[in-house]
């Protein structure tokens, strides 16, 4: 048996290993799929290690330390890695989704030139280390570290085709959306080293258990750190950024956009859930936020034309139902539907990638009748999409059914009622998408046909887990409380009712669309525009930001340094005025000599 | 007879000399106010001699003497030159030290 | 003396200079003579430089490698040199970026054998600087640094298009602001300026002291009068300042950046400003503990202004070339916050950023000249979809634009993150908020700058057809550049532990138990 901590260094070590590999050897990264061969080697061995620690959890967290940064009185802040089952689970899941990701990418981009696609597995593999060191951190500041890495790896990876004015620009708007939750994360962490002087988690939770952590501003300091989360996990009202990171390759978005890194903030939350339970108040506003924006999602996600819009969006709905329930004191139910969620909202970007691989575009409307042409993805997609509704016995039914449960048990009525909506909403658009793509009445374009085999693999072993991972629960009973026995109806019967709402409305037409958009004539609008949030935004952007800059420019050309060229110039003609008196005549110097000569015969004269 | 008279000869001398110099346009001109100056001091080195009875003065004016002659020389050298190459004398149109 | 016998300060100090004479009198009219000895004599620095970092004792600490030669006993003026974790982290920072400097401008093309002479005794200056324990020895090798600017930026400058406005528009126009003749006086005139500041300093503790040694280790023993320590402080804050590119006194900098040549704008925002934080550090608040106290609240003020109004001056500029120069003034924010925390973290991360601040914009310097070089124009919004051309160029500045919004993993991050724990635990709490405000605002100017230059299409005036990558000499100076940036952030603990080693003592001679 391996001891723990090596094998999680392993986990953490191999895909950093790859990435300086392809990042310091360049004909290695040139050439393209050895370059993807090497990547999905090293997360392979990642996937490996992870499941094997995964089964083999000692009792006890395991924690590795190094010193990372001296002080005269010991390390100010540390390295290391901190296993117990809260990470140890997330390992699995990050390493499983990035090595089928990664797996799946090599069917998806094979058009890509060699170097480009070098380029686009020395990044994945970057973030597989930055996600795995996320989730192994033992501390605040290494979490810091690897959150701020997670991120550059989905600036990075939004931006593949940089080459797309839209995609530059959607990988910059994620970078400062986040980086401006961020700014929170960090004077959270630098206000909670005041406070505490340590940003160890062990310690901070031993301090929180046995009171010694001092309550002046903690709700202050988890509420900063809690905006990193609301960066990250694409929360009310920094959500703008995730549904334009969808400007990335299909397979990005599936694992850092949907499954892991997104899932960042309800992981931080989760980790560091023994402070949040100091602050009730900081918690109580996790769910109320959480719960708004699974419904603003949700509502969202009906308007939209583009596959992975609505994919997106739902994303963002999905970690709001993660956050309420970790609001509302259901930690383990948040955690559990990340990890359902993780696989099959996978399961559902690949689908989808496979989807617009064949069609070559994103648009909804352009599809139609695939389940025809391409029957293995639109079965993986309707488990996938199963799953998100909530239908028994797929996973995500359990998780769904412990959060709403957990919610209604944390006596959050409100918060719970705007989930219970969400719930089938969410029934109602992704099976609009189901409908419209794959069975309704539209024609796609060309030939399409099932993805090639490296693709199509990922996408079954993530439906089977799937399913699976549902009927484990279903046989097993599942490890999320949920008392009220009426919840799983209730959850149940307004996923049927949306599904049949979807069905009714784009497979049937006995409902006009039209008709639905004219009843809530100011909610579709307000919805297709994104309820102002991203024009406010580019208001503050450029009104502020901007704004104040060109003034503070401006200030410093002409004032500033305005003054200084003002007594320059001063200087300039004042010397020029007092050169006029050297007229280069010796007469006139002369004249000064007799005046001087006078001067000092009258000084001596009257002295 | 005084000092005083030797000495206001020379104040006169050395005041019509600066007034040459100072008002003269061209440039012989001026080396003639220059002469009339340096004779001034001959003037009060020689009645300074006579009045201290010390035979000093007289041979730093004939040293003086020599040297004027020479100063001329050069002065009219100069001026032939500056002739020469910038066909005036005026000492207007001569602002080559000009700031 | 020296380290171990051998002076190794002394040779990593006159190295440089001995090519500059090498240079003059035997390369005439063979550039790569020229360019192969300035590269050999600075190598020969920073192998030495390393050496001494790597050979420094972290236990013994204090001043190492020392070395002392009287030069005029009469008044106390010795030849007096030695290195603490301070000076030797800079002392590597400068033969770094002199090192990279030489590759960089490889491709100079008029006069090159004097324009290396005077880079080379430049940084003789600079490390003469900052290895030197004798005040008076230490002004004259801050002069030697100032002055050879002058003529560096004035003959090899570059000019800048700015149009005169505002109620001083006639100011400017008679100034001739943009001209590299306009920025190299301003620049001198600004650090003689500062230089007179520092003299009077000088003077003036030496006169206090007896007026029997100009030592740093003797005139550290003396107690100075409290209202003196106030002006001297004051006069080297000011004088030091200049060169630290403190507001409202950091307007020589952008021009005189802007104008200069590529490895003069390397050398200059990487190593001369952090000259004068170090000036502020070492003088200031090394010899006078009551004035540093009496004047922190001001130096931190200033300085977290320093941060926020560089960031957003930096993000008004159109000229690729003011953007990386103002975020110098931003950035030397952070090195100012952090030595007025008066803790172990800002102090340390203080020290650290002037390192990390100093490599990361000698990389940065390095890339716009590579791409003025190749595309002719420094004008932002007319470049686009340079990515796809020079990915070699377009890599470096997103690490070096990363390393400057304090990613992590890289030098920048840990630099600021201590200047942040540091205000925090300071007496004045909300200097945090400016500095990371500062970082944001930082994020934005950068990224900006690298998606409209690097990513997008191309414009469609197809100016810019086939730019060439950086190649041969040139990747030198990216890649060792760009190592150290990424080195440094993973692995602080190298720097942080010979610094340490300075600042702990310092603060305890500030009456501050770390």
């Amino acid at each position: 048996m391996i001891n723990a901590g090596t094998l999680a260094l392993a986990a953490l070590g191999l895909p950093f290993g790859s990435f300086v590999l392809l990042a310091v050897i360049p004909p290695l990264r040139r050439a393209g799929r050895a370059a993807g061969a090497l990547s999905i080697a090293a997360t392979g061995g990642s996937l490996l290690a992870s499941l094997i620690l995964w089964r083999g959890l000692p009792g006890q967290p395991v924690e590795l330390q190094w010193s990372w940064l001296p002080a005269e009185s010991g390390p100010m802040a540390s390295v290391g890695v901190l296993v117990d089952p809260l990470a140890a689970k997330m390992l699995v899941l990050v390493a499983l989704v990035s090595f089928l990701v990664q797996l799946y990418s090599l069917g998806y981009l094979e058009q890509e030139t060699a170097p480009a696609l070098g380029r686009y597995f020395a990044y994945h593999s970057l973030f597989a280390f930055s996600m795995i060191g996320l989730v192994l951190a033992s501390n605040f500041l290494q979490m810091f570290i690897f959150w701020e890495l997670v991120g550059l790896c989905s600036y990075l990876l939004i931006g593949f085709w940089y080459d797309k004015p839209e995609a530059a620009r959607a990988a910059v708007k994620a970078f400062w959306v986040t980086k401006a939750g961020d700014l929170g994360f960090i004077i959270g962490i630098v206000l909670l080293w005041g406070q505490a002087g340590t940003f160890n988690f062990i310690e901070l939770f031993a301090m929180a258990s046995g009171k010694t952590l001092p309550a002046a501003g903690l709700g202050l300091i988890m509420f900063l750190i809690y905006l990193g989360a609301v960066g990250k996990s694409a929360q009310f009202p920094l959500h703008v950024w995730l549904p334009d990171a969808m400007e990335g390759p299909t397979p990005v978005s599936a694992l850092i956009h949907a499954a892991t890194m997104v899932a960042a903030g309800v992981y931080l939350v989760s980790r560091v859930y023994p402070l949040f339970l100091l602050t009730p108040d900081v918690l109580a506003l996790i769910a109320w936020v959480g719960a708004f924006t699974a419904l603003l999602a949700a509502t969202l996600g009906l308007v939209q034309a583009d596959i992975k819009r609505v994919l997106a969006y739902s994303t963002v709905s999905q970690l709001g139902y993660m956050m309420a329930a970790l609001g509302a004191g259901a930690a383990a139910a948040g955690f559990f539907h990340l990890l359902t969620h993780g696989l099959f909202k996978a399961l559902l970007f690949l689908g989808a990638g496979a989807v617009i691989h064949a069609v070559g575009t994103n648009d909804i409307w352009q599809m139609g009748r695939l389940g025809r042409a391409m029957p293995q993805t639109a079965i993986v997609f309707l488990v996938g999409t199963l799953a998100l509704a909530g239908i028994w016995p797929l996973a995500g039914f359990f998780s769904k059914d412990a959060v709403l449960a957990g919610v209604w048990e944390g006596g959050l009525t409100v918060p719970f009622l705007m989930l219970a909506v969400t719930v089938f909403l969410t029934a109602f658009y992704m099976f609009r998408v189901v409908f419209v793509v794959f069975f309704g009445s539209g024609h796609a374009e060309g030939h399409p046909h099932d993805a090639p085999l490296v693709m199509t693999v990922p996408l079954w072993i993530l439906a089977i887990l799937t399913v699976g991972a549902g009927i484990r629960l279903a046989v097993g009973g599942d490890e999320g409380a949920h008392s009220p026995g009426w919840v799983p109806w209730l959850s149940s019967a307004l996923a049927v009712a949306g599904i049949a709402g979807a069905w009714l409305t784009y497979q049937r037409g006995t409902v006009s669309a039209d008709a639905l958009v004219r009843a809530f004539r100011p909610l579709y609008f307000a919805a297709v525009k994104k309820f102002w949030l991203d024009d406010l935004y580019g208001a503050i952007y450029r009104g502020v930001f901007l704004g104040v800059s060109w003034g503070v420019g401006w200030v410093d050309r002409y004032l500033v340094d305005g003054v200084v060229n003002l007594a320059s110039a001063w200087t300039l003609r004042w010397g020029d005025r007092l050169r006029q008196i050297q007229t280069g005549r010796a007469q006139d110097y002369l004249y000064g000599v007799a005046l001087g000569l006078l001067l000092v015969i009258v000084w001596s004269y009257w002295r | 007879m005084g000092l005083q008279p030797y000495l206001i000869l020379a104040a006169c001398l050395f005041a019509i000399g600066l007034f040459g110099v100072l008002t003269r346009r061209n440039a012989i001109g001026i080396l003639l106010g220059i002469e009339l100056m340096l004779n001034a001091v001959n003037i009060n080195l020689v009645a300074f001699a006579r009045y201290a009875a010390d035979p000093a003065g007289l041979i730093f004016t004939l040293f003086t003497i020599s040297i004027t002659v020479a100063e001329v020389a050069l002065g009219l050298a100069i001026v032939i030159l500056i002739f020469r190459v910038r066909l005036t004398v005026e000492a207007d149109h001569l602002d080559l030290l000009k700031g | 003396m020296g380290c171990n016998g051998i002076p190794l300060l002394t040779l990593i100090t006159w190295a440089p200079f001995l090519g500059a004479v090498l240079i003059m009198f035997t390369a005439r009219h063979h550039p790569l003579a020229v360019r192969l000895i300035a590269a050999v004599t600075t190598g020969i620095s920073l192998v030495l430089s390393v050496v001494v970092y790597l050979g420094y004792d972290t236990d013994a600490a204090g001043f190492q490698c020392y070395e002392k030669i009287p030069l005029v006993p009469a008044l106390g003026i010795s030849y007096e040199v030695g290195a603490d974790g301070i000076s030797l982290i800079l002392v590597l920072l400068t033969a770094i970026i002199i090192f990279s400097g030489v590759f960089a401008s490889w491709t100079i093309q008029t006069r090159s054998q004097e324009f290396y002479a005077l880079l080379l005794v430049l940084v003789t200056g600079v490390f003469g600087v900052f290895v030197s324990l004798d005040l008076f020895v230490f002004f004259l090798f801050y002069e030697l640094a100032v002055l050879p600017m002058y003529l560096l930026i004035g003959i090899w400058g570059t000019s800048a298009q700015i149009r005169p406005r505002g109620i001083f528009a006639w100011a400017m126009r008679e100034t001739g602001v943009g001209s590299k003749e306009y920025a190299a006086m301003k620049l001198t005139l600004y650090l003689l300026l500062g230089s007179a500041f520092i003299l009077v300093g000088i003077l003036a503790l030496y006169m206090a002291a007896g007026g029997s040694s100009f030592s740093f280790l003797e005139l550290e023993g003396a107690a100075f009068d409290p209202v003196l320590q106030r002006w001297v402080f004051l006069l080297f804050y000011v004088g030091f300042g200049v060169l630290a590119g403190i507001w409202p006194l950091h307007t020589w900098s952008p021009d005189g950046h802007a104008s200069a040549p590529t490895a003069v704008s390397m050398l200059h925002a990487g190593v001369l400003m952090k000259l004068g934080a170090y000036g502020v550090v070492r003088m200031g608040m090394g010899l006078l503990p009551e004035g540093t106290h009496d004047w922190v609240p001001l130096v931190g003020t200033i300085a977290t202004i320093n941060i926020v109004y560089g960031a957003l001056s930096a993000m008004a500029q159109t000229d690729l070339k003011y953007v990386i120069a103002y975020s110098s003034v931003s950035h030397m924010g952070i090195v100012m916050l952090g030595a007025a925390t008066l803790t172990e973290a800002g102090l340390n991360g203080s020290v650290f950023q002037m390192f990390a601040h100093g490599i990361m914009t000698g990389l940065f310097f390095a890339l716009v000249g590579l791409v003025y070089e190749k595309a002719h124009s420094r004008e932002i919004s007319k470049m686009g979809g340079f990515g796809r051309m020079m990915p070699g160029i377009a890599t470096a500045f997103t690490l070096g634009g990363l390393s400057s919004l304090g990613l992590p993993a890289t030098a920048g991050f840990v630099a600021e993150f201590l200047t942040f724990l540091g205000a925090w635990r300071s007496a004045h709490a909300w200097w945090l908020f400016p500095a990371v405000a500062g970082t944001f605002l930082t994020a934005i100017y950068v990224l900006r700058v690298v998606k409209q230059i690097f990513w997008g299409p191309a414009p469609a005036h197809g100016e810019f057809h086939d730019l060439p990558d950086a190649r041969g000499p040139e990747w030198v100076a990216l890649v060792l550049l760009m190592f150290v940036i990424v080195l440094f952030g993973m692995v602080p603990a190298i720097a942080i532990g010979p610094i340490d080693t300075a600042t702990v003592p310092l603060l305890t001679r500030l009456g501050i138990r770390p």
